[in-house]
């Protein structure tokens, strides 16, 4: 259903791409200024979806087009080695309300035991689902990371999921578009993941509220896809609900390079791709470089609270007073003082994994750092592979027996500790170094204590014990 | 959807910016499939056990303000999760308006499908209305959707701006679903033009998306 190629915009109004593809999607303009977009694929899971089903059903109407649905277990499910069915007991009347919707509408499940289940953001793009040009949407606010694919990818609530399926359009209204350009080049171990604190802290946690955000800029060009998805995740987190990255010849490849897609796409030649719109008129621009930059940890429980990993807790006395009191209850909460380094805090649990940073280059960078090192005594560490795919490629290349040596659990696929609505989370008052999306309070259950990091400060944080800089290594 | 009008009602003060889904609804409160929505608003802060106990000193569990059908809080209310959960705890409690600086972009959407007013007015007005709120505990404050105005108890009264379709929305209480799926005709022309299309590039050897259904 997608608009995968098109031709150039000849004559007309330069459109940046996100209006591009918005505009192809339009079914009609509405009074009052919504447009009712037509959704090429819906991406559905357990947990926001049972309500969508069940009103769906009580108000007797059908799914319009089942075949653009595809469902994923991924937030509820046990990721513990050898799970089953019955692995956690609370996640089942979710995942049989997934299991019975989808069985009746005809939507194709991936479910726990499928090769192709996942994080639906990760294990979706897998499976090729997910083409440039398309509009995409989840009930889930991560889903802005498909858009490093050229899509427009959007979270959507319950309400919204149940209006896809009854009509395979939303009513929205098209956001701004910002243009955030990043220039520079990635050292290692610097990574997509601090750029992406780096620039939630800079920008705020509504830096980007009413916008939709194109990465562009040279440090984006020389991302991988894998970086290209944890920057877009993320951009949630500065308050942008969409955001997406021009496909390129890295995005052609990597989409040709996937099972299933490769015979049918051919060699990755997309006239279309190319940054070639230099014209187009963004509502907002930022820029940024990144050369120099170090690794970012956050300190409070927002990811705009983050400094550099060899900065200290800043002193509310010094902030503005909006962010003072912000800031004194987010130390209060951490259990931490005002100006310590946040090098060297003790740590009792690292996980690595989630729809952010649960990918083959994360699990390397991770990997690369743990070499010749264990995990610090007390330390509970785990890896929670992004997919059965992602689980697969690692077990491969024998990443898995390279954590499990260093003293890390191998997990299996699922959302796990980064939404602790699984039964697996950071114990009440523990300090944790997550490579996660969120340090909201109690996000990784009651009283945990998050530091969201790269997979390099992760890893190093587990060897030492303590929350340490990848570079000093 | 229950239709919004008129609210007269006691507002709770919350003033505190990026109040985010997790505490609107924590997440230990999913694990019961018939969780019980409105003791899960704001648990964690709620609760001094998270769970039943409550800590005098939150807001909605002091007198006059547990009676609250309006929340006056900071900027950016409702960012974090996409999860609908948040807004059916807010309902569930009582609370059908909320008056904030901002809202993040998916509650907003969110909260007005599910019949809750997000009520945008600048920040020196909200924490006007916080102090007066947090003076007068569970005296009524008065908003009118249909001329857009809000007079707190004093009789101070301001004008708000809302969008036509999310005002409508909220003033009808009409379900969306029906009013587009009477666009059905527009929704099939798109998607026989969209068939046709694809027809095109097939033809012409541009890739498409058709192999995803082949698992």
């Amino acid at each position: 259903m997608a608009a995968y190629a098109w031709r150039r915009n000849g004559g007309r109004a330069v459109q940046t791409l996100f209006e591009e593809i918005w505009s192809r999607h339009v079914v009609e303009e509405l009074p009052g200024g919504e447009s009712l977009l037509y959704i090429d694929r819906h991406l559905i899971n357990e947990l926001t979806s049972p309500v969508a089903f069940r009103r769906l059903r009580e108000r007797g109407r059908a799914v319009r087009r089942p075949e653009l649905a595809h469902a994923f277990a991924d937030h509820m499910v046990a990721t513990v080695p050898g799970r089953t069915q019955a692995s956690f007991p609370p996640a089942q009347p979710y995942l049989h309300a997934l299991r019975e919707a989808a069985a009746a509408a005809g939507i194709p499940l991936f479910d726990l035991d499928d090769p192709g289940q996942g994080i639906v953001h990760v294990a979706a793009a897998e499976a090729g689902l997910v083409l440039p040009g398309m509009t995409v949407v989840c009930g889930d606010s991560h889903t802005c990371t498909l858009g490093a694919l050229g899509a427009v990818a959007f979270g959507i609530g319950t309400s919204e999921i149940e209006h896809v399926l009854a009509t395979q359009t939303l009513r929205v209204r098209r956001p701004q578009v910002m243009r955030v350009r990043c220039e520079g080049r990635f050292e290692a171990p610097l990574s997509a993941k601090d750029l992406a604190l780096y620039l939630i802290g800079r920008m705020g946690a509504a830096g980007a509220a009413g916008h939709a955000v194109e990465f562009a800029g040279g440090a984006i060009r020389s991302l991988g896809m894998e970086g290209r998805f944890t920057l877009c995740n993320l951009a949630v987190e500065f308050g942008a609900r969409f955001a997406l990255i021009r496909p390129d010849r890295t995005t052609a490849a990597w989409l040709a390079a996937l099972p299933g897609v490769a015979g049918e796409a051919g060699p990755p030649s997309l006239p279309w791709c190319e940054d070639s719109r230099s014209g187009a008129r963004f509502d907002a621009e930022r820029s940024f470089r990144i050369d120099g930059l170090a690794p970012r940890i956050t300190w409070g429980t927002s990811p705009a609270q983050v400094v550099a990993i060899d900065g200290r807790v800043p002193d509310p006395e010094e902030l503005p007073a909006r962010e003072a009191e912000a800031a004194r209850r987010a130390i209060e909460y951490m259990g931490l003082a005002p100006g310590e380094p946040l090098a060297g805090l003790p740590v009792d649990d690292v996980f690595i994994g989630s729809c952010t940073n649960g990918r083959l280059a994360d699990l390397r960078a991770a990997a690369a750092v743990l070499r010749g090192r264990r995990v610090a005594p007390g330390v509970r560490a785990w890896v929670v592979p992004g997919s059965q795919a992602v689980k697969r490629a690692a077990e491969a290349e024998g990443l898995d027996e390279a954590f499990v040596g260093a003293g890390f659990e191998w997990r299996e696929p699922g959302c796990s500790r980064c939404v602790a609505v699984n039964g697996e989370s950071v114990g009440a008052g523990c300090r944790a170094v997550s490579t996660s999306n969120r340090n909201f309070e109690h996000r990784q259950g009651p009283g945990a204590r998050t530091h969201l990091a790269s997979p390099a400060t992760a890893a190093a944080s587990a060897a030492a014990g303590c929350i340490a800089d990848p570079r000093d290594l | 959807m229950e239709a919004f009008t008129v609210l007269e009602a006691p507002a709770a003060p919350l003033l505190r910016d990026d109040i985010d889904t997790d505490a609107l609804f924590p997440a230990a409160w999913v694990m019961d499939f018939d969780t019980d929505y409105g003791a899960a608003l704001f648990a964690n802060w709620r609760y001094l056990d998270a769970r039943s106990v409550e800590n005098p000193e939150f807001v909605l569990n002091r007198e006059g303000f547990r009676a609250a059908r309006i929340l006056v809080a900071g900027a950016n209310f409702g960012c974090g999760s996409s999860r609908s959960h948040a807004v059916w705890a807010l309902a569930a409690f009582g609370i059908r308006a909320v008056i904030a600086p901002s809202f993040a972009d998916i509650f907003r959407g969110n909260a007005i499908r599910e019949g809750i007013l997000p009520l945008v007015l600048p920040r020196p007005e909200v924490e006007r209305l916080a102090a007066i709120a947090a003076a007068h505990p569970g005296a009524t404050f008065r908003i009118d959707l249909q001329s857009c105005r809000v007079r707190d108890p004093l009789g101070g009264e301001l004008a708000f701006e809302i969008d036509a379709p999310a005002r409508e929305h909220l003033l009808s209480g009409l379900d969306e679903i029906d009013s587009t799926l009477r666009h059905r005709a527009a929704i099939e022309r798109y998607e026989a033009g969209v068939r046709a299309k694809r027809r095109q590039w097939a033809a012409a050897g541009i890739p498409h998306d058709d192999r995803s259904r082949a698992r």
